[in-house]
């Protein structure tokens, strides 16, 4: 009697810790590690995507890249250039403080100290003022809804908990000085920090008290860097980690034949463009070549796209005809026709040039787009064949970025994504337009086209979303005919995951949004 | 002697100096952190201030001399990357490679020296030439590919130990060991054997050499014609023999295999210092690369400095020598 009492009582304990046991916990392998738990530490998009499981800002993307309500429940242009925020009630943190307009205040005043890495995401931002406690007034430079964009990625502190743990001011690599932020966390996300050991693992569990209705059931995330692709693969093969955002494009074969193992992939965000110096003179004194307009489409037409695509993408990268992918408002389908390949043609465009046996060098890092190294191999010899002379200087990003923007490189290469804004006003103002003091900063190769820069400052200021797409559109337009850059392909991406994983979100943006996994059956 | 130990020192200092001032030349040439701190909207005004205020605007002399003076003070600056005092960074990885490294070391000692007797005592026979033969394949291997041959078996194929990480830790003040802990063991064997490898070959290679020589020394003969059984003779009277230059060579490669270890931390996602290393180098992260390349360097000095000192301790010849 005793005895099987016992025994039931032990059936029933261990179905009890069957339950417990349960739990879903996501083993998230990594590329790399995040840099700082702060989210105004470092302009990184991957790390922000990491901290937005932690922390939210005012405003959130929808799946389709649309601006909806997150801490902020509505908002309105209430002056030429002044958006009222009114604020969502009821939103605590993390560490039990309510949420209001003290802590937007003290969030927007620590991300645009001039010392803060943050700063350059919020261009067109002026200052915050206070109406009431869940209302507060943000003055931008300009009325344009693109502000909002660049607020998706701007998170909200607890005003009380930067101020009694001395964190009010952001961290800066100039002032030498540790950061309470850089360690510890207090956001009002789905997830909290439970633990973090830089390079090992940082865990997350999952926040009861987010605001939001959680569409995940995941209790805890365990994730882990990995930065050797092929251990990364070997530990997903082996099922010691249940799912990893980047698979190596060679692997994607041999990962998707495992039957435990699901592959997801698409092409992203980030379109690889071939870009010329346009200065006067190239860096060793000669005349540039490149200002010469036919060379530039020549070019264009000797990059056998499809090959690329076909061969070094592996099939799974968009073939661009425009320089920004599909997904971005100010896309133009039009546009997007590739330049059909035609060697013989580039030849004879080239020879009546007069450019026939030009040397140059092709810059390329080997750590920056994926497979950039063969894609870069393939368009040397692809520009050999058709009478031009070459070089490839390959090298990792740290080592060539400096060459690109000091004009030592002839010819180099260009990806960009439009983060975070994810709108082809920044391609246009970052990387098209003129370079100046504030914008062309990714305008390595100096070019200038005043036609350009006028539509983008019409751009920067016109409140109009369809007027404003309508003039990103043409200012496209011009920058293909005038073949500026030389837009390849949208990379490839390619996520996989184990059979533990019965839902898990993809989108171009290759961002992490664990807040929408679902494990369960 | 204590003179000797002066210059010893003296000598010491002047070499870390010049590894920090090689490296700081490197430096000048190997880019611009700035490009890499900097995100897509930041102005060609603000990288200019902002590498200003991180002292890279000055020559290069000058911040040399800046960095030495901080270093002496135990300052090594913050991480560009993690926004983290350096010391504490390196300091939280010290303990992950040094088990690492004295288990691999370890490992070397116990599986080469009895191979070593083996292929001496062996020589000519089948399994000699074979263990011979293996270790220049052993000599010959890179360690990624080594590393990577043993996950891929010993992980993915026979599912036996994990193919990352160290397992679970426990901290004792500022040490964290894994040798505690069962998935901490666990974690630990593969990248031990993959690091130890190399080592393996050389001590066996080693102790081969030196047994065959002692074998041919007189008083091995002796011991032979006084009817000692052969078994006693090498391993009572030869292999001690032999140890001399084993223990010396083990003791200088501690500082190589925690060189060297970067590889295999980097294939094992291993969180040690090399590990930590190559992120700062993929990141130009100048004050975590200084500080390690120093430390490093500081390692390789002390164990010399270490050996010369008990040589000169052992043997009277090289006091006065110098």
């Amino acid at each position: 009697m005793n005895k099987a009492f016992l025994g039931a009582s032990l059936a029933v304990m261990i179905s009890h810790g069957g339950i417990a046991m349960a739990e879903n916990v996501l083993r998230w392998g990594a590329a790399r590690d995040i840099y700082s738990l702060d989210p105004y530490s470092l302009g990184s998009t991957s790390n922000l995507a990491f901290l937005n499981h932690i922390y939210e800002g005012l405003v959130r993307y929808t799946p389709d890249f649309e601006v909806e309500p997150a801490l902020a429940e509505s908002w309105e242009l209430i002056g030429p250039a002044t958006w009222r925020f009114h604020l969502r009630k009821g939103v605590t943190f993390q560490n039990g403080a309510g949420f209001n307009a003290d802590d937007v205040l003290a969030s927007m005043k620590r991300v645009s100290d001039p010392e803060s890495p943050l700063r350059g995401n919020i261009p067109t931002y002026v200052s915050t003022t206070k109406i009431d406690d869940y209302t507060v007034d943000i003055e931008t430079t300009s009325g344009s809804s693109l502000f909002l964009r660049d607020m998706t990625n701007i998170f909200m502190f607890d005003a009380g908990w930067l101020k009694d743990n001395d964190a009010e001011a952001p961290t800066s690599v100039g002032a030498q000085t540790e950061n309470f932020a850089t360690y510890n966390t207090n956001g009002t996300g789905p997830f909290m920090l439970e633990s973090r050991v830089p390079d090992s693992e940082t865990v997350l569990v999952v926040n009861e008290g987010w605001w939001d209705e959680p569409k995940h059931d995941l209790d805890r995330i365990e994730f882990t860097p990995i930065t050797s692709a092929p251990t990364r693969v070997a530990a997903l093969l082996s099922g010691e980690i249940d799912l990893t955002e980047s698979v190596p494009v060679q692997d994607l074969e041999r990962v998707g034949a495992s039957p435990e193992i699901e592959v997801i992939q698409r092409s992203d965000l980030r379109t690889v463009m071939l870009s010329f110096n346009r200065r006067e003179t190239l860096a060793d004194g000669r005349p540039n070549p490149f200002n010469d307009l036919r060379l530039r489409q020549a070019i264009d037409m000797a990059v056998d796209r499809e090959l690329i695509g076909k061969r070094i993408m592996r099939g799974k990268a968009h073939i661009a005809g425009t320089m920004v992918a599909p997904e971005i408002p100010g896309y133009d389908a039009d546009l997007d026709l590739p330049t059909p390949y035609d060697p013989d043609k580039a030849r004879a465009l080239i020879e009546e040039a007069g450019l026939t046996g030009t040397e140059f060098t092709l810059t390329c890092a080997n750590d920056e787009t994926v497979n950039e190294e063969s894609m870069c191999q393939a368009v040397v010899s692809m520009l050999t064949r058709v009478g031009l002379a070459p070089r490839l200087d390959i090298g990792p990003r740290a080592v060539q970025s400096p060459k690109r923007s000091s004009g030592k490189a002839d010819m180099f290469i260009t990806s960009w994504a439009n983060e975070p804004t994810l709108d082809a006003y920044s391609l246009l103002v970052q990387v098209l337009s003129s370079a100046d003091e504030a914008q062309g900063v990714a305008n390595y190769g100096d070019w200038s086209y005043p036609e350009i820069d006028e539509l983008t400052t019409q751009i920067s200021v016109e409140t109009d979303e369809a007027r404003r797409l309508e003039l990103e559109r043409e200012a496209l337009r011009i920058a293909k005919d005038e073949v500026v850059l030389v837009p390849l392909y949208q990379q490839p991406m390619a996520w996989a995951t184990g059979d533990g994983i019965s839902e898990v979100t993809i989108r171009a943006d290759n961002k992490p949004r664990h807040w929408l996994t679902r494990m369960g059956e | 002697m204590l003179v000797f130990i002066l210059k010893r020192l003296v000598n010491a200092i002047f070499v870390m100096l010049a590894v920090a001032f090689l490296a700081f030349a490197i430096f000048q040439v190997a880019g611009d952190p700035v490009e890499m701190l900097a995100n897509e909207q930041m102005s060609q005004a603000d990288r200019d201030a902002l590498r200003d205020r991180m002292g890279l605007n000055d020559p290069m002399p000058v911040q040399f001399l800046r960095f030495v003076g901080n270093a002496a003070q135990g300052d090594f600056g913050m991480s560009y990357r993690n926004n983290q005092d350096v010391i504490g960074l390196i300091a939280e990885r010290f303990p992950a490679t040094m088990e690492l490294v004295l288990v691999a070391t370890l490992i070397s000692l116990v599986v080469g020296i009895p191979l070593g007797i083996l292929t001496a005592i062996g020589r000519g026979r089948w399994y000699a030439e074979g263990l011979q033969f293996l270790s220049i394949i052993g000599v010959s291997l890179p360690s990624f590919v080594v590393g990577i041959m043993l996950i891929l078996v010993f992980s993915v194929i026979l599912g036996w130990s994990p193919s990352f990480g160290r397992g679970e830790v426990i901290d004792f003040g500022w040490w964290s060991t894994g040798l505690l802990t069962p998935s901490g063991r666990e974690a630990l064997v593969l990248p031990a054997i993959s690091l130890s490898l190399y080592q393996i070959t050389l001590i066996m290679r080693l102790v081969r050499a030196e047994m065959l020589e002692v074998l041919r020394t007189d008083f091995i003969k002796f011991a032979r014609a006084r009817g000692i059984p052969r078994r006693r003779i090498w391993f009572r009277h030869a292999l001690r023999n032999c140890l001399m230059p084993v223990v010396t060579m083990t003791a200088m490669n501690v500082g190589v295999l925690i060189a060297f270890a970067l590889i295999t931390e980097t294939v094992f996602q291993w969180p040690g210092m090399g590990m930590l290393f190559i992120q700062a180098v993929t990141f130009l992260d100048f004050p975590v690369m200084a500080a390690y390349l120093v430390i490093i360097s500081f390692i390789f000095v002390v164990l010399n400095t270490a050996v010369d000192i008990s040589y000169a301790i052992i043997d009277p010849r090289l006091r006065s020598a110098r």
